[in-house]
């Protein structure tokens, strides 16, 4: 299945900005977060289609996952 | 002997009041600048230095910001900026809080800092600040960490709280006290080229959620550190929020954070 991944701030570096990635039926956000080797600890808001999803939640075709950084200082 | 209010009439160029009179009539009446300011805009006057609000900001607006107390926890990157606009722009009662001193790494970025100041606690450096650019604002610096010890004590009284710090876990106990004090806040936070900005009422959790996934340490700004212009831009979008929840004006930020990429220069509105 085909999902739109986009990645934001600091994530892009050495990734990329947008990307319409190939997953298998039953990937799940936790997958595509280790496969593209984000760091957990800087997470911050993970979307699926403008909504906010746990790492557990599966993919389906068509889903846009949008991905930030934790982003903390003053 | 003239009353102060027939005074203020009568020193009013049409309906605006110069700061040459207004310090005048401060030094006749032996009265505060702050009580002579709130006399005018009482008046239907305006002092003088607000004229170029006027268009966006009415007299009775510009009575109610002077009315107003914003409490801002934080005097770093953010909070310089925000003490500096919020004086500005005529709020009346302003409390700014920090523990720190300035530190020659503040130097890239932090608007209260100067060479000749490192060492100095930041909220004298905010208080020194305000009173020279408008003294008609009454500044009350607070030289302490925010945390959930003290802070119901903090933003006791407050119209707004503007969220400044450098910390997660501070940020926090300012969602939770502010929910619980049914104060508005508005939040920032920035790295590297990167920030967001978002406005919670009492009983939203968009802060919680922001940093639902937060376990411990600091966000991408530990590698990134912050340039001299992030802290004015988020700052900026900061006051402009503070301002519409003082004079109730306006769409606010709420249920949403917007994210500011200004490498990419991109603002992304977050659903929350």
């Amino acid at each position: 299945m085909k999902v739109c991944v986009k990645l934001f701030a600091t994530f892009r570096n050495d990734r990329f900005k947008e990307k319409v990635c190939e997953y298998q039926e039953g990937t799940m956000v936790s997958d595509v977060i280790k496969e593209l080797d984000l760091p957990e600890d800087q997470l911050g808001a993970v979307l699926i289609n403008a909504r906010h999803v746990e790492a557990d939640q599966e993919l389906k075709e068509g889903d846009s996952l949008s991905i930030f950084p934790l982003v903390g200082g003053g | 002997m003239a009353t102060l209010e027939s005074f203020l009439k009568d020193a009013a160029q049409g309906d605006l009041v110069p700061w040459s009179s207004q310090v005048l009539a401060a030094q006749r009446f032996d009265l505060s600048l702050a009580t002579v300011e709130g006399t005018i805009l009482y008046l239907d006057l305006l002092p003088a230095r607000y004229q170029r609000n006027r268009n966006m900001i009415s007299i009775k607006q510009q009575r109610r910001l002077f009315n107003s107390h914003a409490v801002v926890i934080g005097c770093g990157g953010l909070g310089g900026y925000v003490l500096e606009q919020l004086a500005r722009l005529g709020v009346g009662r302003i409390t700014a809080v920090d523990p720190d001193t300035f530190e020659e790494h503040n130097l890239n970025r932090q608007l209260l800092s100067s060479p000749r100041l490192l060492g100095h606690a930041k909220v004298e450096v905010a208080a020194s600040r305000i009173t020279d650019i408008n003294p008609a604002v009454t500044v009350v610096p607070v030289l302490a960490a925010f945390g959930e010890d003290n802070g119901v004590e903090i933003v006791a009284g407050a119209d707004v709280v503007v969220d400044a710090v450098d910390n997660v876990p501070a940020r926090f106990a300012l969602a939770n006290i502010c929910g619980a004090a049914g104060i508005p806040l508005v939040h920032g936070a920035i790295a590297g080229w990167y920030g967001h900005v978002a406005t919670q009422y009492p009983g939203d959790t968009t802060l919680q959620k922001i940093y639902s996934r937060f376990k411990n340490g600091k966000g991408v700004e530990s590698e990134l550190g912050n340039p001299s212009f992030t802290p004015g831009v988020a700052a900026s979008f900061q006051v402009a929020e503070a301002c519409k929840v003082l004079i109730e004006e306006g769409d606010a930020l709420r249920h949403r954070k917007l994210h500011l990429n200004l490498l990419d220069m991109e603002v992304v509105d977050v659903p929350f």
